[in-house]
């Protein structure tokens, strides 16, 4: 074997041993990795025995028609949904400009003894669709009917 | 064939000719620019969702990719310097770093800017961005490698094994939007499939994005040639190039 043929046997087997240490490391951190909580995760986790109530990442939609803001406050509560379980949600801070119906919102705050998550930050999430408004046909499909992982 | 591809990693034919290849790169790169900024301030039209604020995408998308790509060359000059031990590929490595660093922090700043008024945060440890973030520290840690070694075919090697290292990072940062959960949306443009953004709103991205390439191109081969003259000022060429400026002046 040449000496370059060496180095570069070397050179390939250290890429290959730090491509499979990397991807062992990102498998075992695993769902620490996650940024934010699915509705389902969380019901399902409030109903193991060991649940205590902690700070969560909490990303769904904002269900329709369930937005209830009170008078003279920024008091808001709505509930967060992935279509399959649902979490209401209470804030009195300033929403982002994106935050709607529809919308893919990510909840950040602690869950109360009633199953209510008390937000201290509202986060919008946007989809990758960049269009025109005059194009409404072609509009939400991705950001609204999409399951799990996409919004 | 094997002779013009010789000539580009013997460093006085590559010195001479990153000169010419500089400069019409830079002159493409100012005329793409501005035309596709043009195109995405003026000509496109705002976003359905986002309004005028989407128009940041003309700076911070090219800024990621070729946060990348710059990456991608820096590793690649490596791999080639290592294995066939082409000094002049030394000498192109070294120089990208700190243009890749500018590139990866333009992007984490306009990204930053862009997250404010649309997301509601300036920052979130979400993986897309902690990998991005990741990036500009790789990008440091190998500018450091090189400053801590005294000899220079010490500093070439360990800096070249690093920067073949850092490579894992980067299928992270593509892949990072869909194999967990983050705050950053999927790929635009660069997935399988039809890009998710339409013609008039597309084409100054393209365009912007062939710009900063060739933009990069330019600032390195021109950081490449001030490179080569350090590294082989003891060499009778650089001694000959002198003289000849020397009887000139």
């Amino acid at each position: 074997m040449k000496a370059r043929q060496k180095r570069l046997l070397a050179v390939l087997l250290t890429l290959a041993g730090v491509g499979i240490a990397t991807a062992i490391i990102l498998k075992a951190f695993g769902a620490n990795l996650l940024y934010y909580t699915t509705p389902t995760e969380l019901v399902t986790e409030t109903k193991t025995a060991d649940y205590v109530p902690k700070k969560y990442h909490l990303g769904g939609m904002v269900k329709e028609g369930a937005v209830v803001r009170k008078d003279n406050s920024l008091d808001v509560k709505f509930v967060l949904t992935d279509y399959t379980s649902e979490i209401p949600v209470e804030f009195d801070g300033i929403l982002p400009d994106l935050f709607r119906e529809g919308q893919g919102i990510i909840a950040i705050g602690v869950m109360q003894a009633d199953g209510t998550l008390k937000a201290e930050k509202v986060l919008a999430k946007h989809d990758e669709n960049y269009m025109p408004p005059n194009l409404p046909t072609e509009k939400p499909s991705d950001n609204l009917n999409k399951p799990k992982g996409s919004y | 064939m094997k002779k013009w591809f010789h000539q580009w990693v013997s460093p006085p034919h590559l010195y001479e000719r990153a000169d010419r290849y500089a400069k019409v790169f830079l002159f493409l790169a100012i005329a793409s620019i501005l035309v596709a900024l043009y195109g995405g301030l003026v000509l496109a039209p705002a976003d359905y969702q986002q309004g005028d604020a989407f128009r940041i995408i003309y700076v911070h998308v090219p800024s990621a990719w070729l946060s990348m790509f710059a990456y991608a060359f820096m590793a690649g000059a490596s791999f080639v310097a290592l294995v066939w031990r082409f000094s002049a590929a030394h000498a192109v490595a070294t120089v990208i770093a700190p243009i890749g660093a500018v590139f990866t922090l333009l992007c984490l700043l306009t990204g930053s800017l862009w997250g404010k008024p649309m997301w509601g945060t300036w920052w979130e440890w979400d993986a897309r961005m902690t990998s991005e973030l990741v990036l500009l520290l790789i990008y440091l840690g190998y500018i450091a490698l090189r400053l801590s070694f005294e000899e220079q075919a010490k500093a070439d090697k360990a800096a070249a094994i690093f920067a073949l290292i850092g490579v894992v990072n980067l299928p992270i940062i593509h892949y990072s939007v869909y194999w967990w959960n983050t705050l950053h949306q999927g790929a635009t443009v660069s997935k399988i499939g039809k890009p998710s953004i339409t013609w008039d709103m597309g084409w100054p991205l393209l365009l912007m994005t062939i710009g900063f390439m060739l933009f990069f191109g330019a600032i390195t081969l021109m950081a490449t040639r001030g490179e080569l003259l350090s590294r082989e000022r003891r060499t009778k060429w650089v001694k000959e190039l002198v003289d000849i400026n020397r009887g000139v002046n």
